[in-house]
């Protein structure tokens, strides 16, 4: 089997087994309306998480996506509550704003050689200082066009209910896995994180394509945005503090080698919504503590990470030995 | 003349935070005032000592582990723990000596942990130490049972809010940290050994230092002065708070680390450079509160403060900046 799919064979596997044990325990977990309310209520995690798979294919991370969210939902409310303009255009403008604010990181990264946490890091004070500028306090979000995107959905049988917000997140989750794993520019991304001064060599534009990668992310960031506004009608500079780790861990669990180069995006998506379900869970337990939550992701962020390099060094010993047999004779002439 | 090779380290610095002192002096001519009243030092300069003890005492164990090539991104989560803990032991009735030990004995547990899964695991410091990020503060909650756990116990709350000499104990205790760690590190190998580790691991390990008891010592260094940290935010606030106990401080001290001009890929540190970073973001902090500037720009300015900071220490800069030294020291003054 393809080495590189199975860390997400195991983590289907996991929320395979995981999903089992619950519906052991409450039959009713196993309804299209449960699945449905998993993926609406996850949409905007899923979106953000996708386009940090990518940032992290490139060897890059993202702090920046969580303010970014919190930035396009206090941006919509004051832009509908200040101006005539349509939500259609706001979203656009906002979606605008995120792309060339990702490109500018990615911007920032490459022409300074600065290590993308601590550029993204301050990415994240400007988001979410941007979003306090404009308004410390909720801003309720109403308008006719956004009512009729919230109550859009397709009855799945079941009745179970596929948003129109769950359905744009799995639009996303397939189109990135396209453009990742079929398309010359998923190639070059996967080039870049698996060694740069390679991809290098081989004529791949570093430069264009981290741009390019932070840029996808900053719109993933503000589609996200847009769907969590329309979720919960308010834009708070407050909201969706420390969604990156949620994104990253998502990212971690869903199989993606966090030193890049290697993983699968579809995988994102499991991850997230094996983090969903853990929530579900404890809603249909209702005597455990939300708190658990952060420990069952500490955990599986842990045993993923035990399996990759376990996954890494089986695979280097497979590949004749060749760091070994260098260390032995770097030892024998130490000896000698 | 030449400045003494430790003083041109840290002079940018201290000229950023004297200009930033000046700056705010000037809109608000009140700032370098100290008063004394009831035996206690008041004033901002001493509130920016005070407020920004937990950030001086992160940045040193921060200090040692970016020193190292690693990020320890656990250390706010660790103060949720350690305050946790302290705070149940000492509603427990378990005298203060045993339930400081209890504190600080947890910090280097979390940091022992991190240690092990960076040197012995191999895993990349920021994914190592995220785990105990994100699962850290469900710890400290399960310790503290989901509620903020309060108490009376004086001797703990000293820590927080007393005096020694009219000196609130925050300073003492960061400054002391301080003195202690730069004379064990400078007196000793230790510092060069752990900047060996930052350069070059592989050739530092050719070269005999034992790289991975080295790496697992900082991160518990780290983890001991995350430990402090949260008992000061603990006993200031006399409750344990595992929401938001050193909520988002790891972001604060690594950004103290990089003020304080220390290099993201390790190397040569300087700790007095980190705490004058440190200081830099509190007096920040302050200087806008006391300027009259809404709260609300107080993250904007701290990004381009951080911008302008990276451009400046930014590998493609550097060569530039090193030929125009270079042509000064050449043409004589």
């Amino acid at each position: 089997m393809n080495a590189r799919l199975l860390p997400f064979v195991v983590t289907c596997g996991i929320f395979v087994l995981a999903y089992g044990l619950a519906w052991l325990q409450f039959p009713a977990i196993l309804s299209t309306r449960v699945i449905g309310n998993l993926l609406t209520d996850n949409a905007y995690l899923g979106i953000v998480a996708v386009g940090m798979t990518v940032v992290i294919l490139s060897g890059g991370i993202d702090l920046s996506v969580g303010a970014v969210i919190a930035f396009s939902g206090v941006f919509i409310g004051v832009m509908l509550r200040d101006t005539g303009l349509h939500p259609y255009a706001v979203f656009v403008l906002l979606l605008l704003i995120t792309t060339l604010f990702g490109l500018a990181m990615g911007a920032v990264i490459h022409l300074l050689e600065m290590p993308p946490f601590i550029v993204t890091l301050a990415g994240m004070f400007m988001a979410r200082g941007a979003a306090y500028v404009l308004s410390i306090d909720s801003i309720p979000i109403r308008h006719p066009a956004i009512e009729a995107i919230q109550s859009a959905y397709w009855l799945m049988p079941g009745k179970g209910r596929l948003t129109l917000i769950a359905g744009l997140m799995l639009l996303t989750v397939a189109a990135v896995t396209l453009l990742i794993h079929r398309s010359p520019f998923g190639t070059r991304v996967m080039a870049v994180g698996g060694d740069a001064r390679t991809a290098r060599l081989l004529g791949v534009d570093v430069g264009r394509t981290t741009v390019a990668v932070y840029g996808l992310s900053g719109f993933c960031a503000g589609l996200a945005g847009v769907v969590f506004a329309v979720y919960t009608s308010a834009g708070y500079s407050l909201a969706t503090v420390g969604t990156e780790l949620d994104a990253i861990a998502a990212v971690v669990i869903g199989g993606t080698l966090l030193t890049g180069g290697s993983g699968f995006v579809p995988g994102t998506l499991v991850g997230v919504l094996i983090m969903g379900l853990i929530q579900t869970y404890i809603v249909f337990d209702g005597t455990l503590s939300s708190w658990w939550t952060k420990i069952v992701i500490g955990m599986l962020l842990f045993g993923f990470v035990a399996l990759q390099k376990g996954l890494v060094q089986l695979r280097s010993r497979k590949g004749g030995g060749r760091r070994r047999a260098r260390r032995q004779s770097a030892q024998g002439r130490a000896a000698a | 003349m030449t400045l003494p090779a430790g003083l041109a380290r840290i002079l940018p610095m201290l000229a950023t935070l004297v200009l930033l002192v000046a700056a705010i002096t000037v809109v608000s001519p009140g700032f370098l005032e100290i008063s004394v009243a009831n035996g206690r030092l008041y004033g901002s300069p001493i509130d920016v000592l005070n407020r920004g003890a937990p950030v001086a005492l992160l940045a040193i164990g921060m200090t040692l582990v970016i020193a190292t090539g690693g990020i320890d991104l656990s250390v706010g989560a660790v103060m949720a723990i350690c305050g946790a803990v302290a705070a149940k032991m000492v509603t427990l009735g378990y005298p203060l000596p045993v339930t400081l030990l209890a504190a600080l004995a947890t910090g280097a547990a979390c940091g022992l942990w991190n240690g092990l899964l960076v040197s012995v695991l191999r895993i990349q410091p920021i994914i190592a130490t995220l785990i105990l990020m994100v699962a850290g503060r469900g710890i400290a909650q399960l310790v503290t049972e989901g509620a903020i756990l309060t108490f009376s116990d004086p001797g703990l709350a000293f820590l927080g809010s007393g005096a020694v000499l009219g000196v609130p104990f925050p300073v003492l205790l960061w400054t002391a940290a301080a003195v202690g760690t730069i004379l064990v590190l400078r007196r000793t190998a230790l510092g060069f050994l752990i900047e060996a580790v930052g350069v070059n691991a592989r050739a530092a390990y050719r070269a005999g230092v034992n790289t991975r008891v080295t790496i697992i010592a900082v991160y518990v260094v780290s983890g001991l002065c995350a430990a402090l940290a949260g008992l000061v935010v603990t006993a200031d606030i006399r409750g344990a708070d595992a929401n938001n106990a050193g909520l988002w401080l790891e972001l604060d001290a690594i950004l103290a680390v990089v003020i304080g001009g220390n290099s993201l890929l390790g190397g040569r540190f300087s700790v007095v450079a980190s705490l004058i970073g440190a200081m830099i973001t509190q007096t920040v902090n302050t200087g806008i509160l006391l300027a009259g500037f809404p709260p609300e720009y107080n993250l904007l300015i701290k990004a381009w403060i951080v911008l302008v900071i990276l451009v400046v220490q930014s590998p493609r800069l550097r060569p530039l900046l090193a030929r125009r030294r270079a042509m000064r020291r050449g043409t004589p003054t």
